[in-house]
């Protein structure tokens, strides 16, 4: 427990975010460098260390409370959400994050996911996808790739895996992203926006297991490949990578289709443009190898907040009605036995 | 009576206690006409326990058994505990409902029948091949069969309602005529009606009317020669309020949350019998209540147990089936100690089961059902009433111990109610919680030497950031901790705390001798039934004691010695015996369970019966 300093939020550094606790993920694991990143961003949002509170499920990625040296709460598995909802309906002074992993997001914590984002609560949900169950040593998840073999699936997955961000946006998401653990500055850069976001953020983290699940994001982490692979949205920028700039997403009909850039086309490339759900459904579907992998803030508009609104009717109700014990109890008919 | 207008000239004659039952098919509104009895004669200054009994269908198709809806109630001049073993007064509205209720009223019993719904097609429905107004049957009962439908609709007959709205009065018509027949106070009725239907008028004046109606038809019909008359009972002074079980516990809830100085939250999802405690505490935001209607059950106590985290007097609100979903989240509220509060509103299970019935069946997975090592207290209102007082005496031992705390009620104390003595705010506990601030010295699982607790610190509070979950925690500093020699000291303690609890527990209280033949040993909602058949017993001048618990975990440090006082234990419980076997357990005592398992609370007659069987033996 170190309780050293109470300092000013614009005099705190990362050092003040890192906690007296020793780091327990496999050596080489993706947890680290997205907790590295995090522990940067923290100082620089003006917040007071002791107004950041964690709150995770259970999995490797769920330990990342007890390594931040900020109020956490490693509770369930699946159940952060909801244990994160009463928090913030509590004191909705604090920031509130939720750390989750894909099997613990949406699997059996798929129920309080969709909720919370559907509710909108004033929360920034980092969900670190790294296609497999972790904790419990290689089991399939429910964004494994189909025909996966892992323990529980020698003979290859057969389920259909879910794209995060769809649900997320079917979920009536107000804020979407997805970013790489590897890249340092464009974390740091997604989890500043979904701080700024009022509601729901839902960022997906792509991370490595390197125990149990290498290499599932090499084509977007590979130095030599990824350009080739990442889709780097930047609002209001039409949408074009590979390593030569090279090519585009455009729509043919109802459908977007990568195509080689020449002077003919270049007008036809779809532009960014954050607020636009039909653009983020359409992000949110393209998968490799047919499309390179969208990274950035897919989505971000604003809906009201939920709890602001519970607040706003406590506010109301006590102007209206006072809250004095007495009248309760001696609501509806009384009478006096002398 | 009076009510300004009439004066009544039939013939009165007093009587001790009245039982009615009321009942109809759901549509018929008998609960309304049930609880406006009530409160009539609640202000009457009778003593009174009621008995609302619905189906678990919404709507049941019109006229089926299935469909048929009761409520209730005893009245008295004399301090009674029950609402009634059998109805001395039966009102039913249709064929259906006569059916169904016929067999619990005794011979002589008054009978009071809608005679226009006893038409072919209904009595179709309930399964009669003969029409039970003449064929007879009915004999042995005093039977006043009322045109209520006829006498309704010629009342209404110019009101410009649509039949089908004139029909739906029929129960205020029939709640007059009881009004006439007991000689209830109309005031507090008329008031309801104002209050009720004060924004359209056509329907407040046709209810008044169907109301008076049905008050005049008892004055002037030939068909009752005389009224009825229950004097105010001699209870103690003070103001009183009617009250059900679920009203009293948001009640004691929210002036809780006050003594704590906490705002209150609420996180539940809806499922009967508790899904009133949601309802009601939603209305009073006025008093600092967040109510959070969840997803599931988990998301329910998840939320609570994030509030709680936070700061504030947490509570989650559930029967059976969530009870069974919760568990994980309890066990995390016990290894992390934080303040819960679980309303387990029992009904008849298992699974969906009887959700309209009651039951007593979730006390052992109340104490027992989390897995691993996982002590959590347990109480039990015994009464409506003392829903109020176990909600207060919950918070004040969650707060003081950092630790979850079942509150046990049932489908009987919810919706049941009686009469209230209104405690003084003043007499209530305080227990201002002062959440610690003090950086110097902390340790999340630091120990108060006296209770065993931790601090309870929020977050937001500089200098005391820390980290708590599931994992094991290393004695003090809460660090994780998967260390042989720790994980047994940290589950010892967490039964430490628990069980250091029963120091508080005032003396067990007996009724009757302090030693003898036979003691009476009950729980929750049986305390009704079974005192009234202790005062039985005593007044047939068998020696028998009674004692109750409100605390079923940890138990009265004295329990033990109480019980080896007695030669026979008898455990009256609605299940297959879960406090027979906790005592047989923990005390090594030959308890004898008497356990009825159909949905519905004990007779006062049974418990006596049963008890007289017991001395018989003996002798
Ligand atoms: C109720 C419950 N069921 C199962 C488990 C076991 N369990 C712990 S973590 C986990 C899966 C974790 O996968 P993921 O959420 O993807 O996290 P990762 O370890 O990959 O970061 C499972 C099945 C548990 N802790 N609790
Ligand atoms: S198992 Fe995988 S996810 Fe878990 S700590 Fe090791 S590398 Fe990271
Ligand atoms: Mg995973």
């Amino acid at each position: 427990m170190s309780i050293a300093n109470l300092k000013e939020p614009g005099k705190l550094t990362k050092k003040d975010f890192e906690s007296d606790q020793e780091v327990r993920w496999c050596p080489g694991c993706g947890d680290y460098a997205i907790l590295a990143q995090v522990q940067r961003v923290l100082p620089d949002l003006g917040i007071p260390r002791e107004n950041y509170v964690f709150v995770s499920g259970i999995g490797c990625s769920s330990r990342f409370p007890y390594y931040v040296n900020t109020y956490g709460f490693h509770t369930l598995h699946g159940r952060a959400p909801a244990i994160a909802t009463g928090l913030k309906l509590t004191r909705p002074e604090l920031s509130v994050w939720i750390v989750t992993g894909d099997g613990d997001a949406l699997s059996i914590g798929g129920n309080h996911l969709i909720h919370i984002l559907r509710r909108n609560l004033d929360v920034n949900i980092l969900l670190f996808n790294n296609r497999i169950y972790g904790l419990t040593k290689g089991q399939y998840s429910p964004t494994s790739e189909p025909g996966k073999v892992t323990k529980s699936t020698p003979d290859g997955s057969v389920d259909n895996p879910f794209k995060p961000l769809v649900l997320a946006l079917g979920a009536e998401a107000t804020f979407l992203a997805r970013t790489i653990d590897v890249e340092a500055r464009h974390l740091q850069d997604v989890v500043r926006r979904a701080h700024a976001h009022r509601g729901a953020s839902f960022v997906e983290i792509l991370q490595n297991c390197n125990i149990f699940n290498d290499g599932a994001f090499n084509d977007v982490t590979d130095r030599d490949i990824k350009a080739e692979h990442q889709l780097v949205l930047e609002e209001g920028k039409p949408m074009i990578f590979g390593k030569e700039r090279d090519k585009g997403i455009r729509m043919n009909g109802m459908r977007p289709e990568v195509v080689q850039l020449d002077s003919t086309n270049e007008s036809e490339i779809l532009v960014h443009d954050s607020k636009n759900p039909v653009l983020a459904y359409l992000l949110g579907h393209m998968t490799p190898p047919e499309f390179p992998t969208p990274i950035g803030v897919i989505y971000d508009v604003d809906r009201p907040v939920y709890e602001e609104g519970v607040q706003q009717q406590m506010r109301r109700a006590r102007e209206k009605r006072g809250g004095n014990l007495d009248g309760l109890l001696k609501r509806g008919d009384v009478w006096t036995v002398s | 009576m009076s009510d300004g207008q009439t004066t009544f000239t039939k013939e009165r004659q007093e009587v001790e206690t009245v039982v009615i039952r009321f009942v109809g098919d759901s549509g018929d509104g008998m609960q309304l006409t049930g609880t406006q009895f009530t409160a009539a004669s609640a202000l009457a200054g009778n003593d009174i326990g009621t008995l609302p009994d619905f189906p678990a269908e919404i709507r049941a198709p019109a006229g089926t058994l299935a469909g048929v809806s009761g409520f209730q109630l005893n009245f008295s001049r004399s301090e009674i505990f029950t609402p009634g073993d059998h109805p001395d007064v039966l009102v039913a509205m249709n064929p259906a409902a006569l059916k169904s209720n016929l067999e619990d009223l005794p011979t002589g019993g008054m009978l009071i029948l809608d005679q226009e719904a006893f038409n072919e097609q209904n009595l179709k429905k309930a399964g009669y091949a003969a029409n039970p107004l003449t064929d007879g049957s009915l004999d042995r009962y005093r039977v006043f069969a009322v045109d209520i439908t006829r006498l309704t609709t010629l009342a209404l007959k110019d009101s410009g309602l649509s039949n089908k709205q004139v029909l739906r009065c029929k129960n205020f018509f029939t709640l007059g005529l009881m009004a006439w027949l007991y000689h209830r106070p109309i005031e507090p009725i008329l008031a309801f009606l104002a209050e009720r239907f004060g924004k359209n008028a056509a329907l407040l004046d046709a209810n008044t009317r169907a109301f008076k109606a049905g008050l005049f038809f008892g004055e002037t019909s030939d068909l009752f020669t005389m009224q009825y008359e229950v004097p105010p009972a001699t209870i103690a002074p003070g103001t009183y309020r009617n009250v059900t079980g679920n009203s009293a516990l948001c009640i004691g809830l929210i002036a809780a949350a006050e003594r704590a100085g906490l705002p209150l939250f609420l996180g539940s999802y809806p499922i009967t019998p508790a899904s009133d405690i949601l309802h009601d505490l939603s209305g009073h935001k006025e008093h600092d209540v967040v109510t959070f209607q969840a997803e599931d059950e988990i998301a329910g106590v998840g939320a609570a147990l994030g509030a709680a985290f936070g700061g504030a007097l947490a509570v989650t609100t559930t029967s059976g089936p969530g009870i069974d979903l919760k568990s994980e989240t309890i066990g995390l509220a016990v290894k992390t100690e934080l303040p819960l509060i679980i309303c387990d509103i029992q009904r008849g299970g298992p699974s969906t089961g009887l959700p309209t019935k009651t039951e007593q069946a979730d006390l052992l997975a109340a104490l027992y059902g989390r897995h691993g090592e996982a002590p959590a207290v347990v109480l039990a209102a015994c009464s409506p009433a003392d829903c109020f007082g176990t909600a207060i005496e919950a918070a004040r031992i969650a707060i003081k111990y950092m630790t979850p705390v079942y509150l046990l009620s049932d489908g009987y104390l919810a919706n049941g109610a009686e009469p209230w003595l209104l405690p003084k705010i003043d007499d209530l506990p305080d227990f201002r919680v002062e959440f610690r601030t003090d950086p110097s010295g902390y340790y999340p699982y630091l120990r108060d030497a006296e209770t065993l607790s931790r601090p309870w610190v929020v977050p937001g509070t500089p200098g005391l950031e820390h980290r708590i979950g599931g994992l094991e925690s290393e004695y003090l500093t809460g660090n994780i901790s998967y260390a042989p020699a720790n994980h047994e000291q940290m589950v010892r303690l967490r039964a430490k705390k628990i069980a250091g609890i029963a120091r508080e527990i005032p003396p067990t209280k007996i009724i009757g001798a302090e030693s003898g033949k036979v003691l009476v040993v009950g729980w929750g909602s049986t305390y009704g039934s079974i005192t009234a058949a202790v005062r039985s017993l005593h007044r047939d001048g068998l020696s028998v004691s009674q004692v109750h618990l409100r605390h079923l975990n940890p138990l009265p440090p004295d329990l033990g010695d109480v019980l080896r006082r007695f030669e026979h234990v008898l455990v009256p419980e609605m299940n297959m015996g879960h406090l027979s076997r906790v005592l047989r357990a923990e005390y090594l005592i030959d308890a004898i369970g008497f356990n009825k398992i159909q949905g519905r609370p004990f007779k006062v007659e049974e418990i006596v019966t049963r008890v007289k069987k017991l001395v018989e033996e003996e002798a």
